[in-house]
C-alpha cells in the first residue's frame, strides 16, 4: 500500500518535470535554453518515473534495469544536447545571424536548407 | 479500462505522427515524425504482445531506417539539390491511392472468416524445431527459405548502393569522412556505449532460441553499434574492397546456403533435422547477425564519396 503511494508520488513529480519541459520546449526563445528545458525533462522526469517505478518491482534484477534505462537515456541525451548546441553554434557562425529561425517565418528554417 | 484509454490516445498518436511526416512542409521534419511514428508503432506492436516485431520495428523501422532518412536529407543538402513540394494532382493522387488501399484492406480484413493461423501447427512442431521461440522456429526452420532469400536480398541492396559510387572514389573508405573532434563528446559517446551495445546486440540472438529476440534484431543493434562507432572516429569506415569486411557480408548467406545443402542428406535443400536443429539453427543464426549487422551498417554509411582517400588508379587492379 505504501508502496504504491509512493510510487503515484514520484511518477507524478516525473510527470511534473516532463510538464514543464515540454512546455519549455515549445516557449522558450532560442535552441539553448529549449535545450535546457528538454534535458530537465529527460534527467529528472525520466528519474522521477524509473524511481517510482522501482517500488513496483518484484526482484533486484528488475530495479537494475530500470537503474539502467535511466543510465543510458541520461548519458545519450546529454550527448544530444551537446551535440545539438554545437550544430546551433556552428551554424550561428555561419550565417552570422541568430540561429533560431524557426522563431521567423523563415522560408530557409526547413531542416533541408541546413548546412 | 485505462488499458483502453491508453490504446486510444496510442493510436491518435500514430495517425498525427503518420500525418505530420506525409504532410508536413520540409524532409527534415517528415524524417523526424517518421522516426517517431515508428516508436509509436514499436509500442503498438508491444501492446499486441508481438515483442520480436516491436524489437525489429524499433531497431529497423525506426532506427536504422530514420538513420539512412537523415543521411538522405543531408545529401540533398550538401549536393545543393532543393526538393520541391510536389503538385496538389500528385498529392491528391497519392492521398486517394492510399486510401483506397487502406479501405481495401479494411474491408478485406473484415470479410475475411475468422483466422484458423497456423499457430496450433507451429506448436505442435514446436519441439522438433531445435528452439523454444515458435517465431525463430518458424523464421529459421519451417519458413527457413524466406529467411535465406532476404539474406541475400540484402546483400544485393548493398550492392546496389556500392554501385553509385564514382570511380575515382572506388577503394575509399565507405561514405563521407567523418570529422570529430578528438576527445569531445561525441568521442566519449563512440568509446562508452558500443561495450554496451555489443553486449545486448549478442544476446537478443541469444535469447531469440528461447524468447524474443533473434538474428535480425541483434544484428541491427550491432549495425548500431560499428555506425556509432564510425560516426564517432573511434572506428575508421571499412573500405568497400576490403577482404575481411567482404568475408563478413557473405557469410550469413554462405553459412545458411551449406546447412541447407547439408538438409539435401536429410531428404531435401533446407531440411534441418531435429537431432541436430539447435546447434545447426544457433550457428546460422550467429553467421546471418554477423552478415546482417555489416550489411547493415555498410549500406547506412553509403557508396565511399572521398576520392582523395582511394588507393591511386594503378594500385586499384589489386585488391587487399
Amino acid at each position: 500500500m505504501a508502496s504504491d503511494l509512493a510510487t503515484y508520488l514520484l511518477t507524478s513529480v516525473g510527470l511534473v518535470f516532463f510538464v514543464a519541459g515540454t512546455v519549455g520546449l515549445l516557449r522558450f526563445p532560442d535552441t539553448w535554453s529549449r535545450l535546457h528545458a528538454l534535458t530537465k525533462a529527460d534527467n529528472l522526469g525520466l528519474g522521477f518515473i524509473a524511481l517510482g517505478l522501482v517500488f513496483q518491482a518484484g526482484d533486484w534484477v528488475t530495479v537494475a534495469k530500470l537503474a539502467l534505462i535511466w543510465a543510458l537515456a541520461l548519458l545519450a541525451a546529454g550527448t544530444a544536447a551537446q551535440l545539438v548546441a554545437r550544430a546551433a553554434l556552428t551554424d550561428m557562425a555561419s550565417r552570422g545571424t541568430d540561429p533560431d529561425a524557426n522563431a521567423k517565418p523563415d522560408p530557409n528554417a526547413d531542416g533541408e536548407a541546413r548546412k | 479500462m485505462s488499458g483502453v484509454f491508453f490504446d486510444a490516445v496510442l493510436c491518435a498518436l500514430i495517425l498525427a505522427a503518420a500525418l505530420a511526416a506525409v504532410a508536413g512542409r520540409g524532409l527534415f521534419r517528415a524524417v523526424v515524425f517518421f522516426i517517431l511514428y515508428g516508436v509509436l508503432v514499436a509500442t503498438a506492436w508491444l501492446r499486441l504482445d508481438a515483442i520480436d516485431v516491436a524489437l525489429a520495428e524499433a531497431a529497423i523501422g525506426a532506427g536504422l531506417t530514420g538513420v539512412l532518412l537523415l543521411g538522405a536529407v543531408a545529401r540533398l543538402a550538401r549536393t545543393g539539390a532543393r526538393a520541391h513540394d510536389p503538385p496538389l494532382a500528385v498529392v491528391l493522387t497519392a492521398g486517394l491511392a492510399a486510401t483506397g488501399m487502406t479501405a481495401v484492406l479494411g474491408w478485406s480484413f473484415l470479410e475475411l472468416p475468422p483466422p484458423q493461423g497456423l499457430q496450433e501447427a507451429v506448436a505442435a512442431s514446436l519441439p522438433d524445431s531445435g528452439v523454444e521461440n515458435p517465431v525463430t522456429a518458424v523464421l529459421l526452420n519451417f519458413r527457413a527459405w524466406d529467411t535465406l532469400l532476404e539474406s541475400i536480398v540484402l546483400l544485393a541492396a548493398l550492392i546496389g548502393v556500392w554501385s553509385l559510387t564514382r570511380d575515382e572514389a572506388w577503394g575509399a573508405p565507405a561514405g563521407i569522412p567523418q570529422h570529430v573532434r578528438p576527445g569531445g563528446v561525441l568521442s566519449t559517446f563512440g568509446r562508452v556505449l558500443p561495450p554496451i551495445g555489443v553486449l545486448i546486440g549478442v544476446y537478443l540472438v541469444w535469447a531469440g532460441a528461447s524468447r524474443a529476440g533473434g538474428a535480425f534484431q541483434g544484428g541491427t543493434v550491432l549495425a548500431a553499434v560499428i555506425l556509432l562507432a564510425a560516426m564517432a572516429g573511434v572506428l575508421r569506415p571499412p573500405r568497400v574492397t576490403a577482404r575481411r569486411w567482404r568475408m563478413a557480408l557473405v557469410a550469413g548467406p554462405v553459412v545458411f546456403l551449406l546447412a541447407g545443402l547439408a538438409g539435401l542428406g536429410a531428404g531435401a535443400f533446407l531440411t534441418i533435422p531435429p537431432v541436430h536443429a539447435k546447434p545447426l539453427i544457433l550457428t546460422i543464426e550467429a553467421a546471418l547477425t554477423l552478415s546482417i549487422a555489416v550489411t547493415l551498417a555498410l549500406a547506412v554509411l553509403g557508396p565511399p564519396e572521398d576520392a582523395a582517400a582511394a588507393p591511386s588508379p594503378d594500385a586499384k587492379g589489386e585488391e587487399r
